[in-house]
């Protein structure tokens, strides 16, 4: 299975997306922004970072790039698509998924690990997890404030589209601790935190059993790599 | 040449932690009288020629659709400034 990550101008977690992939057992596809060619890749990861420098906001104009074009063609055909922190973002702002991001509300830039609950397992990302589990994974932004209108938010909560929920602390002032979202579908999940920073023992975060050894993102490419091995 | 400005702002019902961040310095350097701000942004857009209507047409589009998010920000003026002795 080939997975394509993005790499747009300032993105950072590019390499990370692609070690992930690897780490999986897929094999990770770069591609560029300029480009209008998917090369053929079976899923896509948008990834992390702060590209054009979160100018105008938060991945808006990445989200007008010439392969988003066919990102945007690709989702709604079906395809598989991850975004991660900008590359939530840039989701949002493509109107892949549903909501806003916005400033934290505290103001700050918050790094940590962070315990998320999974709401949901009914998306192409998310199989390998099981309902109500508990994971860490690294979080890192300054603006993730999830945030929608009521009535698109009673629908997410109602339709299960929320994914992943803040646990002890909500970072960053998110409507309903919302830390990701999937589109009706179900191919396409967006989240704040990082599961490519916790795929490798060694270099994830701490854990009751040692140091660095948690790999609790892995199970977001394991998924989408077994969905497709059913669908093939 | 004709100027077009953009004024967006953060939706009045969501918190504005930059605006609230500034209250709260000016309240810290004893601007008491003030007891609120908030930060929207403002564009400025050229146009070579006249400001024709399909112009005005082009320009609100991009406001709703590219210079502001509407789920995050409203649009809250469009204004078409063309500098004096200039007509068009």
């Amino acid at each position: 299975m080939k997975i394509g990550v993005v790499t747009f101008p300032g993105s950072l977690d590019d390499r990370d997306a692609q070690r992930a992939v690897r780490l999986a057992g897929a094999e990770p596809v770069a591609l560029w922004h300029g480009s209008h060619s998917l090369e053929g890749v079976d899923a896509l990861v948008l990834p992390g970072g702060f590209s054009y420098g979160d100018y105008l906001r938060c991945g808006a104009i990445a989200s007008l790039s010439p392969i988003m074009t066919e990102v945007i063609d690709a989702a709604n055909k079906g395809m598989p698509v991850l975004g991660i922190c900008n590359g939530f973002q840039m989701l949002a702002e493509a109107h892949l998924v549903d909501g806003g991001l916005i400033r934290n509300d505290h103001g700050n830039f918050v790094c940590r690990d962070q315990k998320l609950r999974v709401e949901n397992t009914d998306s192409a990302w998310t199989s390998d997890f099981a309902v109500g589990q508990e994971i860490t994974i690294p979080l890192k932004n300054g603006e993730g404030g999830f945030i929608a209108d009521a009535e698109t938010l009673a629908r997410l909560e109602g339709e299960g589209q929320v994914m992943f929920r803040y646990v002890d602390v909500n970072p960053n002032g998110s409507l309903n601790d919302i830390a990701g979202v999937r589109n009706a579908r179900g191919n396409v999940v967006g989240l704040m935190p990082h599961p490519e920073h916790a795929v490798e023992a060694g270099f994830g975060p701490d854990t009751d059993v040692a140091m660095r050894s948690g790999v609790d993102g892995l199970a977001f490419f394991t998924s989408v790599i077994k969905q497709a091995l059913v669908n093939a | 040449m004709p100027t077009i400005v953009v004024e967006v702002m953060p939706k009045a019902e969501l918190l504005d932690p930059q605006g609230k961040a500034v209250a709260g310095a000016l309240a810290r350097i004893g601007k008491d009288g003030i007891s609120s701000v908030r930060i929207g942004k403002r564009f400025e857009i050229t146009v070579d020629g006249p400001i024709t209507d399909a112009v005005r047409a082009e320009v609100e589009q991009i406001a709703a659709e590219i210079l502001s998010n509407s789920v995050i920000e409203d649009v809250v003026g469009i204004h078409y400034e063309t500098p004096a002795g200039e007509t068009h």
